[in-house]
């Protein structure tokens, strides 16, 4: 024996899609200004076949079964899509649910057993949950991956090498300087050096709340792939505190050439360079002309 | 709090930076107990995939101060002696986190055991 709503849904297709549309289009929080109807329309009713479609005396106790896959798989898509298209959990929520007020609507009008009705729009809850819990699910894997690219580009951004004067770069670090951190920073830095010719580096710290054992060996790092190159690396920015903790901790920056500040490491990259700043004489105006 | 992945360090220690803060605590002495703070939690990352992290507001006469409690049931550490030794390290990191951490801050206790896990307890006061 068929399950009456199976029957029933298969009959008023029609009928399912334009409550459910109705039903969405009713929402106040719905948003024209990232879907238009016709693309929201094409959305559900890819959905409702596939849906009505996947329905069997098996499935229709089991939301999660496999045969849902191919239900699954469109949710999935719209849900993804809707996060990284700045939708909110509500709305997308409201999409899937909304299916179940034009299932369960169809079933009120058609089973007139109450018993049955019961029994029916129960199974049908169940599914539309189970699918509302996945459509969350992956909702939120949308965003991570947003938050992802964005951690990326952020890492690529955060990382400007600076040409401060012939042969001179400089590096500002901004933030933590994690292993995934360390590896964009040296890369870009040896890169810098290399295209440029440059032979000193400055590593400005002043923008790294923490440095503990791990950014020290991170810095370490950076120092000594420097020196590979045949650059000089100094690193500036130590704040006192830092300069304290770092001693406390044990870690040994002697073979390191550290500045409190950008401007005194860059004087000493000046004096290394044999280069000298001075301020100019104020000029006689009266040219003695023998 | 609990620590299960590198992106929670950063979280955990402005956490501890606030109640620092909220202590009266000097810049010198926050920035000790915050970075002993991210040495203990990294450990816990790194050798017990992750366990729990408390902090408290403690007192002991007019004395205020901040306790982090960290506990994992990771590995634990057969000999706490050798993994307190300035540059001892199972891996090829610095071995300066557990030595470093216990100059860094007024207390330091650390228990564990083979197979059951490792508590590191510290205590820096505000003046301390
Ligand atoms: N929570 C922990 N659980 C298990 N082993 C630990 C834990 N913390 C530290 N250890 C052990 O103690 C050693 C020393 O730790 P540490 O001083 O932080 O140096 P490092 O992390 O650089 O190796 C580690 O190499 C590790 O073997
Ligand atoms: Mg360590």
């Amino acid at each position: 024996m068929k399950n009456e709503s199976i029957k029933v849904f298969q009959r008023k297709k029609k009928n399912i899609l334009e409550l459910w549309m109705t039903n969405q289009l009713a929402d106040q929080g719905l948003r024209e200004d990232l879907m238009s109807n016709e693309d929201l329309r094409a959305q559900s009713e890819e959905l409702v076949s596939a849906f009505i479609d996947t329905l069997d005396d098996v499935t229709i106790n089991d939301g999660r079964a496999t045969a849902f896959e191919k239900v699954l798989d469109i949710l999935s898509g719209i849900s993804i899509s809707r996060a990284k298209q700045g939708y909110s959990p509500r709305e997308t929520g409201i999409f899937v649910l909304s299916l179940k007020d034009a299932l369960q609507q169809v079933l009120r009008d058609e089973i007139k057993d109450v018993a049955v009705l019961y029994d029916q729009s129960q199974k049908i809850s169940k599914i539309i949950d189970s699918f509302s819990i996945e459509t969350f699910e992956t909702f939120i894997k949308g965003r991570e991956e947003v938050i992802l690219r964005q951690t990326d580009e952020i890492s690529e951004i955060s990382t400007p090498v600076i040409r401060v004067w012939d042969n001179i770069v400089a590096l500002p670090i901004i933030g933590t300087l994690d292993s995934a951190r360390t590896q964009v920073v040296m890369e870009s830095l040896l890169q810098e050096i290399v295209e440029t010719g440059s032979n000193i580096a400055i590593l400005d710290i002043s923008g790294v709340p923490t440095v503990d054992s791990l950014v020290a060996q991170h810095l370490i790092k950076t120092v000594s792939a420097t020196r590979l190159m045949g650059a000089e690396c100094i690193i500036s920015g130590i704040r006192p505190e830092i300069a304290q903790t770092v001693v406390h901790l044990g870690i040994d920056l002697t073979n390191i050439i550290t500045k409190s500040t950008l401007a005194s490491a860059l004087k000493a990259a000046f004096a290394m360079q044999q280069l000298e700043v001075v301020k100019r004489q104020r000029q006689n105006n009266m040219v003695v002309n023998n | 709090m609990s620590i299960l992945k590198e992106q929670d360090v950063v979280p955990f220690r402005n956490r501890v930076k606030e109640y620092a803060v909220k202590t009266g605590m000097g810049i010198v002495n926050q920035t000790k107990l915050i970075t002993a703070a991210s040495e203990l939690v990294r450990n816990m990352l790194l050798y017990a995939k992750g366990g729990i992290a408390l902090i408290e507001v403690v007192s002991r006469g007019r004395e205020n101060g901040i306790r982090l409690t960290f506990a994992d049931k990771g590995p634990g550490i057969a000999d706490i002696k050798l993994a307190l030794k300035d540059g001892y390290s199972s891996g090829k990191s610095l071995g300066l986190g557990l030595p470093g951490a216990k100059r860094l801050v007024s207390e330091f206790d650390i228990q564990s055991q083979v197979g059951k896990g490792t508590t590191v307890t510290i205590i820096k006061w505000k003046n301390g």
